[in-house]
């Protein structure tokens, strides 16, 4: 009491009141503590993985020299002391990565192009929907279906090429193309709906036609979210397993150019040793987490060249 | 010079004029006939989008196809068997999913959640281990699924948890791969919450976390729940990570959460499928269907709830 009548009469601007909370509140301070580890837990798996890889990767490297496993061009660990070049799944995984590009880039872009600058709004509230439920098609069924459905398919249709076995890792790389095409048609879509209808409005007061419009305004303002979503595929490209497993073939990787024929990628590689008879503890099991930590840092570096590409070529509009 | 010639009220009709001129052949321009570049672009975007369509459509319609003539209720009633593919079923497999998708939703939903209420309502954006939180999120996004079959071999099945090769190994797995998405997806909806709810729930004196909890999260809820709803459908038909940590695809009894080996669908598709027998492949087509099914009907669930909940706002 005493306190407040002096500072009503020394002037209450000199004394601000507080606005402090009254009591410290330490069940807000520990459920703040709590959503805080939820949410550093994705901390403690990222250090995991790499904890996981990089242990018996280096046990590896201690019998492999590093150079030699870059750039050696062939793999068979068990022949004689053992070759241990990894450029034949990585090749393989080239091809799949280029494969599903050719497919999914120009279906994807066209599919969003045509949703979002020609379809009719009835249109694209049914077609949108659809591509994102197709989206969650298991890769196992895709697999099959390529495996099954596809290749015979390409050998009829091609017949001049050189097919051999059941197996084709071009079949398997077009495959995982059809299974990206709704990722990169619905990223696509969202970025090029939310360029603002005044551009599309001026370069139409301008005098453009449709077509100018969509590939001179349109397009280039929504780059940032179209490459995102072209680095996003090549992402799930390079990851996919199953698709290649089952279309492409398990076995010893061989160095193979010819998409018509069986090869291996790097996760098959890896899913193929694991569901092998190859005991655990040898430096042949080992090649899984060898190969296993250069596809993480693969994968890394895309996905953070992803996010540095979005933030530069992102445009800002309000 | 020329234009000091001409007095200033003949400039501006002349000015007037050309503008009317230039901007009388645009319009012109414009609504003539479209030109066969015009058609030929618009026609090349729809057979874009129709091979997308097709393509995606045709592989449905061929697992109907191949699955049908095998579908029947055995599928779900009898467990694997190596010998006989007539007697052969899912039983064990679909349990196994079963126990697996339990798990992950007691996993993320909480985890999940927590994380995403973290990262919008508490971080301060300008320290360092806000940044690292959020940057390390978006890029385990990326990993490869098969990297997670790696860790939870190194981590969940021997290593320091070390619970062997079971169900619940499978689950945490899964679970941490399909996390992030989950992370993405809830805290997309909490973005979306009017700032205006949250400023009158502590305008009246609620806590933050009474804010968040009482009015926050419920106008987020349909938002997340259709995050919660796509990953577990993804860890339905997800097999590459399972590959690794252990499930074996010949389960005669029953799976059990911390204990006997277990299998996934996908998984027992995959292995009845390289088997060199006719019936083997009939066998892996309608398990397809039996997959498809599950999967297809929770995506469009998640799909229709989250358009009704747009329609809404």
């Amino acid at each position: 009491m005493a306190s407040s009548d002096a500072s009503t009469s020394a002037g209450a601007a000199s004394v601000p009141r507080s606005l402090a909370a009254t009591s410290p509140r330490y069940g807000e301070k520990a459920i703040t503590a709590v959503l805080f580890v939820a949410a550093a837990l994705s901390v403690v798996v990222t250090t995991a993985i790499v904890l996981s890889l990089a242990v018996p990767a280096v046990r590896f490297f201690r019998e492999v020299s590093v150079g030699e496993f870059l750039t050696g061009t062939v793999w068979a660990p068990r022949i004689g002391e053992g070759s241990f070049g990894v450029l034949p799944v990585v090749v393989g995984t080239l091809m799949v990565v280029a494969f599903a590009l050719a497919v999914a880039v120009p279906i994807g872009l066209a599919s969003a192009i045509y949703l979002s600058e020609y379809a009719r709004p009835r249109v694209r509230r049914v077609v949108k929907p659809l591509l994102e439920i197709l989206q969650g098609i298991p890769t196992v069924a895709i697999g099959l279906f390529a495996f099954w459905f596809m290749k015979p398919l390409a050998e009829r249709l091609l017949p001049f090429l050189p097919w051999r076995g059941p197996f084709s890792i071009g079949v398997a790389g077009v495959a995982v193309g059809l299974m990206i095409v709704p990722l990169v048609a619905s990223v696509s879509e969202d970025a090029m709906r939310s360029v603002p209808m005044s551009l599309r409005e001026a370069a139409h007061g301008l005098g453009a036609r449709k077509l100018a419009v969509t590939v001179r305004v349109v397009v280039p303002a929504a780059v940032s979210g179209i490459m995102a979503s072209i680095v996003l595929a090549i992402s799930r490209a390079v990851g996919e397993t199953m698709i290649v497993l089952i279309a492409a073939g398990a076995g010893n990787p061989n160095l193979v150019f010819d998409p018509t024929k069986g090869a291996q990628t790097m996760t098959a590689y890896i899913g193929g040793v694991a569901t092998g008879d190859i005991p655990t503890g040898t430096l042949e099991y080992d090649t899984i987490f060898a190969v296993g930590a250069l596809l993480f840092l693969m994968t890394l570096t895309m996905n953070l060249l992803a996010v540095r590409m979005v933030r530069r070529f992102r445009e800002v509009y309000e | 010079m020329a234009g000091h010639t001409i007095p200033p009220a003949d400039r501006t009709r002349l000015a007037a004029a050309g503008a009317r001129a230039v901007t009388l052949e645009a319009l012109q321009r414009k609504g003539g006939r479209e030109g066969v570049g015009d058609w030929l672009f618009r026609a090349l975007l729809l057979l874009g989008l129709s091979i997308a369509l097709v393509s995606l459509a045709a592989m449905l319609v061929w697992a109907v196809a191949e699955g049908a003539p095998r579908m029947s209720w055995d599928l779900f009633t009898k467990g694997p068997s190596a010998v006989d593919p007539t007697k052969a079923g899912y039983r064990t497999a679909i349990l196994g999913s079963l126990w697996i998708i339990g798990g992950v939703v007691l996993v993320i939903v909480p985890i999940g959640i927590g994380a995403a209420v973290y990262l919008e309502e508490y971080a301060d954006g300008a320290r360092w281990w806000n940044r690292v939180i959020e940057l390390n999120i978006q890029n385990l996004a990326g990993v490869p699924s098969i990297v997670f079959g790696i860790l939870g071999l190194a981590f969940i099945v021997r290593g320091p948890i070390g619970v062997g090769f079971v169900a619940a190994a499978g689950s945490v797995t899964i679970a941490l791969l399909v996390l992030p998405t989950v992370i993405i997806a809830s805290r997309e909806a909490i973005r979306a919450v009017p700032p205006s709810i949250r400023e009158g729930s502590l305008a009246l004196g609620a806590t933050a976390w009474q804010t968040n909890w009482r009015q926050v999260l419920p106008a987020a809820r349909p938002g997340i729940l259709t995050g919660v709803i796509l990953s577990v459908a993804r860890a339905i038909g997800e097999a590459a990570p399972l590959l690794l940590v252990g499930a074996v695809t010949f389960v005669r009894y029953d799976p059990q959460l911390f204990s006997g080996g277990y299998s996934a669908l996908p998984v027992l598709i995959y292995n009845y499928s390289r088997r060199p027998q006719a019936e083997y492949r009939d066998l892996a087509a309608a398990g397809i269907i039996v997959m498809l099914l599950m999967v297809l009907a929770m995506n469009a669930f998640a799909v229709w709830l989250r358009s009704r909940y747009e329609e809404q706002r």
